[in-house]
This record gives structure tokens, C-alpha cells and sequence, in this order.
């Protein structure tokens, strides 16, 4: 089963004059454990595909399927708890890292187990065991302000892996970083996705971290271009 | 996890210094109420004090509070033998001001009958008046020491007690002297005063053409002797005995002519209704407009906060957090503000309601009260926080 399958999925905004297509016709599947990059300029709609995969923006035709379960098709089915998928089957990175500020490293990720229910004493132990395996054992009662760009990266990533979701969306993940911090977060990413049969999917248009991708999806005025193998272990 | 504890945590002392300021105005809100209720009491300490069933006073007038009356002091025994009176005592009321250390020092002055109604409820300090001149009771808000001397008058008076929280409706301290003491002080001329009238009276009596001039010189010290008598009262005040009918001796009284009887009821009517009835409702006035302010004040600073965390609140929605996880971060945080607030102003008008000028009453109801109204305010105010909590994208987390 795959974990993300999309098919001729478009996102329109506004009619008529003011119609703007930001993303047309876009069809593709991401297996488990597959890291797949979306590249594009500003502007070319790889944030919009990303958002609606993550059932950010309703789409305006074709149809997504996350880990078997339709969660699009047209428009949201009614009476799907966006909610829920977005807790049970995917985990966010976000380029500006997201952490809530007035929480400690543990607290950030802990807060992600708590919307599934795990919480206290199991969902502490959880995130210690997901943020020393991540190298910040030394980092755990530190706020955000009080971390290196890298240690937030770690940390949202951190944050997006403590419910082992299916599909990780990331958008921009090495945009605030410098090239090996960034190399490392990349590196991290691809062992994740091994590791935790993901899919993670990768928006990004810094072209220094296209090495280590399975995939490479190549985004321009809203259409998927190109797409290419890479054959890396 | 209690997200809105956490934030707290982190904004400690930001929080803090909101709920001082918070608190203060809380403070302002529970004194204004204290003042207001103290108002009531304030009015109704010497009447209550007295504790009178009835009070006879100057026809076609509400005195002795509102209103200035005068009647001779021996109508007294004419109550006194009235069937039901057990008791019966005219008193004496007036205000004075004198300088005092380059001051200007204000007080109620009673003259009552040493044994009879009116006298200080209680002496605090020192001894009740034991002779009928000189001696002088005062509150000890008139920082008068005991021993200490009180010119009144032409006199000097010396202190020999305190009584404490004894006001007038004005709110100005209250003293004791006998009611002789006090008659002096009230009605009695001074000695230019004196021969003034009398030369004025003489000079009067000499022209009349039926009196012969001794006849006019042995009358003229008979009238002024008369005239300048200082046995005025400003009211009888009269207890009656167990099982007595009130409204019996009150339309007995009625019946003479120049008297008016006024039940210690009538007499907290007066005194409330009419004379402190504006300054109530400004006060009430006052503090509700403190409670809209203090609510807008609320409502400002949660929405605020929440302003300030749109973003967190999107990137919780992002990752899947229950709306009611958001709505408590927002709800808790405004009645934890309120609480502490709360808290902090209660303890404030606590330490200090004994130092203002006026009496502060704390009733425990009216504390209640306002606690339930700050909760409301909080939850009121916290909706507009949420409202905007709620229509805040997921998609506001993304991007830079």
C-alpha cells in the first residue's frame, strides 16, 4: 500500500478574471519509507501541493489517499475530522522549526503524543527516548530561544516523528540552515524514513540538498514537470 | 500537559506585573464597595448607638440629623410620663470645626445626660465622663491623647476616653461632653454677646410708656435671664418598655402640638434615603463603571496574548490539537489573571482598609459578589480571545 496517492489533484483560487490555478493536475504516489523532494521556485505551487496533501487547503478536483484512506476527493469528504488524520497519519516540519516557544525541548514533543492521547509519565518517557536518539539528551528542559537553528530543526523533527506517523510533510526543513546543518537534517530525514517506514516528503528549492532524495518531483506554474530517480542507498 | 500553566511559566513575570496592575484595580473596585457600604454604616453609627425607639424632634422637621431642630430640653419628663416610655433623654448635635497644629479639625459634638441614652456605646481606652463639666469623650480617629485638653468654646476640656469607629453621617469623628457641657457650647452667648443683648433689652423696656424706669431696670436681668436660657435640646430620645405599643406612644406624642415622634426606623430612612442616598449611587455608579473598565482592561489583554500566539495556535491546530486544548489555554489563562487579581486586590484593601479616611466595610457578600462578576468578566472577555483563536488557519504556521 502506498502511503501518500494522489490523482489529478488541482487547486483553484478565485473565478472567472481573478482565477488563479496554483496547482494543476498533479498525479503521484510515495511509498513507505521513500523521501521524496519537491522542487520548484517561489511561486510554482509545491507549497500548495504540500498543504494539500496535508489537509491544509481543500483541494478543488482529484484525490488523495494517505495510508488507504481517502481524505479527498473533489473537496473534503464530509464529516472527515481533519483533526484526527492530521494526529494520526502525519507529522509537520516547518522551515521556521514551529516550536511553541513557552515549552521545553521535551514539552514540544510531548505535546504531539498528548493529541493522541499519550500522555504524563509514558509521553515524557517517549520523547526523551525520540530526542536523545536525535542527539539532544543534553537539550530537554531548554526553551526554544535557548537552542541553535540545527537543535530546533532536531526538535520539530523530533515533534513530527513522536507519533510515528505514515506521511511527513516538510516544507523549506533546511531554509534557516546553514549547508551542514542542513546536510545533517537531510541525512536525519533519509534514516527516518528507513527507519520508521515513512514517507516524507520534502518541498524545497535549495538545490545543495537534492542528493539525498529517492525521488525528485520538479514543480513549475503549478504542474509537476519532471521527475527523477536518484539511485542512493 | 496545561498549556496555559506553561505560558505563564514562560511570561512569569510579564503575567505578574499584568495581574498587579489588574489587582490594583480590583483593589480600587472592592474599596469603592467598602466605601459605600461603610457610607450606610457611617450614617447609622450614632443612631444605632443611641438605640432609641423613638426620637421627639421640632415640629414639621426630620431632625436631628437632616434637618436643624430645636425644643425645650424639660419636654423630656412630659415623654418620660407618657404610658409604654421607660426611658427618656434629650440629646444635643452639632458640628464643629476649630484649627488644631495649623489644621483645620472637624467633629461631631453630643451632649447627653450622664446616666441616661445617647452616651458612648463603648470606651476603648480611659474612662466614661464622671462629672457633669469639663470632661470630654473623643474617638481616638481625633488623635487626642487621654489627658489631653479641648478648648470649646472658651473652655477647656479635658479627655478622659476613647471610643473608637463612632462617626456622624458626614463621616466626621465623634465626641461627648454632658448635655449641660454641650448646651453651653451650642446656645450660650459670649459675655460681649451678652451685654449687647442685654443693653439692647433694657434700651427696649425704657421706652415703653406704661413701665416706670425702675420697673424696666429690675425686668430687663428677668427676660435676658429668660431669653438666654440654654435649656435646648436637639431632640428627646426615648426607650419604651418591653410589650409597649410603638405606634400608640408615637401617636400620642403626635397629638401635641410642636413635636414631632420619629421611630428609629424613620430615622434610618432619613438617613440613608435621603441624606447619603447621592452619595451611594455615585459611588455605585463609580464602581461599575471600574467593573466595565476593568473588564475591557480583561478582555484588552487576553486578546492580546492570543494575538501574540496566532501563530503558536496554528501550528497546534497544524499538528492535530483539540480545539478545547486551545479554548483552555485561552479560558484558563484569563480566570488565572482574574483569580490572581482577584487575590492580590482583596489582600491589598485587606492590609489597608483600616488607613483610609473613611470607613471601608468588607462584607462578605458583597465580596462574593464581585469574585463572581470577575469570573464573568473573565470568561466574557476570554470569548473574544477564543473567537479569534477559532478563526485562526492551520496554514498560518507555514512559511517562513
Amino acid at each position: 500500500m502506498y502511503a501518500v496517492q494522489i490523482e489529478g489533484l488541482t487547486k483553484i483560487y478565485g473565478s472567472g478574471d481573478t482565477e488563479v490555478v496554483a496547482l494543476a493536475d498533479a498525479t503521484f504516489d510515495v511509498a513507505p519509507g521513500e523521501l521524496v523532494a519537491i522542487l520548484g521556485p517561489s511561486g510554482s505551487g509545491k507549497t500548495t501541493l504540500l498543504t494539500t496533501i496535508g489537509l491544509v487547503t481543500e483541494p478543488t478536483r482529484g484525490k488523495v489517499v494517505l495510508d488507504g484512506e481517502l481524505i479527498a476527493e473533489g473537496g473534503w469528504p464530509p464529516g472527515l475530522d481533519l483533526k484526527r488524520v492530521r494526529r494520526e497519519k502525519l507529522g509537520f516540519i516547518f522551515q521556521s522549526h514551529n516550536l511553541i516557544p513557552f515549552l521545553t525541548t521535551v514539552e514540544n514533543v510531548m505535546i504531539a503524543l498528548e493529541n493522541n492521547g499519550i500522555v504524563g509519565r509514558e509521553a515524557r518517557a517517549r520523547s526523551i527516548e525520540i530526542l536523545k536518539s536525535l542527539g539532544l539528551g543534553h537539550r530537554l528542559d531548554h526553551y526554544p530561544a535557548l537552542l541553535s537553528g540545527g537543535e530546533s530543526q532536531r526538535t520539530a523533527i523530533a515533534r513530527a516523528l513522536a507519533n510515528r506517523p505514515r506521511v511527513i510533510l516538510a516544507d523549506e526543513p533546511t531554509a534557516a540552515l546553514d549547508t551542514e546543518n542542513g546536510k545533517n537534517v537531510m541525512a536525519l530525514l533519509k534514516k527516518l524514513a528507513v527507519e520508521n517506514n515513512s514517507a516524507i516528503l520534502v518541498v524545497t528549492h535549495d538545490q545543495r540538498m537534492v542528493e539525498g532524495f529517492d525521488r525528485i518531483f520538479t514543480v513549475s506554474d503549478g504542474r509537476i514537470v519532471g521527475e527523477k530517480r536518484n539511485h542512493v542507498s | 500537559m496545561n498549556l496555559a500553566l506553561r505560558d505563564i511559566r514562560h511570561h512569569r513575570s510579564r503575567f505578574i506585573q499584568t495581574c498587579l496592575g489588574l489587582g490594583l484595580l480590583l483593589g480600587v473596585v472592592m474599596s469603592m464597595g467598602g466605601i459605600y457600604r461603610g457610607l450606610f454604616t457611617d450614617a447609622t453609627a450614632v443612631l444605632n448607638a443611641t438605640a432609641a425607639d423613638l426620637w421627639v424632634v421640632q415640629q414639621d422637621t426630620s431632625g436631628p440629623f437632616a434637618a436643624t431642630s430645636r425644643i425645650p430640653e424639660e419636654i423630656k419628663y412630659r415623654i418620660k410620663a407618657v404610658p409604654g416610655v421607660e426611658q427618656a433623654s434629650a440629646l444635643s448635635f452639632q458640628n464643629i470645626q476649630s484649627e488644631r497644629h495649623g489644621k483645620p479639625f472637624r467633629f461631631f459634638l453630643v451632649g447627653y445626660e450622664l446616666g441616661g441614652m445617647g452616651g458612648p456605646p463603648e470606651i476603648v481606652a480611659g474612662h466614661p465622663i464622671g462629672q457633669k463639666h469639663y470632661e470630654i469623650v473623643v474617638d481616638r480617629a481625633m488623635k487626642i491623647a487621654l489627658g489631653e485638653q479641648l478648648r470649646l468654646a472658651g473652655d477647656d476640656y479635658t479627655v478622659v476616653g476613647h471610643t473608637a469607629k463612632m462617626v456622624s453621617s458626614a463621616g466626621d469623628p465623634v465626641a461627648y461632653v454632658t448635655l449641660a457641657d454641650a448646651q453651653k457650647i451650642q446656645f450660650k452667648d459670649d459675655n460681649n454677646a451678652i451685654r449687647n443683648s442685654r443693653e439692647k433689652l433694657a434700651g427696649q423696656l425704657s421706652r415703653l410708656p406704661f413701665l416706670a424706669p425702675n420697673q424696666a431696670s429690675q425686668l430687663t436681668p428677668q427676660i435676658a435671664t429668660i431669653v438666654g436660657s440654654t435649656h435646648i435640646a436637639n431632640t428627646v430620645v426615648a426607650r419604651l418598655a418591653p410589650g409597649a405599643d410603638l405606634v400608640r406612644v408615637q401617636e400620642r406624642i403626635s397629638r401635641w402640638n410642636h413635636f414631632r415622634p420619629l421611630t428609629g426606623k424613620d430615622q434610618e430612612r432619613i438617613l440613608t434615603e435621603g441624606m447619603i442616598k447621592k452619595a451611594k449611587m455615585q459611588l455605585g455608579l463609580f464602581r461599575a463603571i471600574l467593573l466595565i473598565i476593568s473588564g475591557v482592561i480583561i478582555s484588552l489583554i487576553i486578546y492580546t496574548m492570543t494575538l501574540d500566539k496566532l501563530r503558536v495556535i496554528a501550528t497546534l491546530k497544524l499538528i492535530g490539537t483539540r480545539n478545547r486544548v486551545i479554548v483552555g489555554l485561552i479560558l484558563q489563562q484569563s480566570l488565572l489573571m482574574g483569580l490572581i487579581a482577584y487575590i492580590i486586590g482583596f489582600t491589598l484593601i485587606g492590609l489597608t482598609h483600616d488607613k483610609f479616611p473613611r470607613r471601608v466595610d468588607l462584607v462578605a457578600v458583597d465580596l462574593q459578589l464581585l469574585f463572581g462578576i470577575v469570573i464573568l468578566i473573565c470568561i466574557g472577555a476570554s470569548l473574544v480571545g477564543i473567537r479569534k483563536a477559532m478563526r485562526v488557519e492551520p496554514a498560518e504556521a507555514l512559511g517562513g
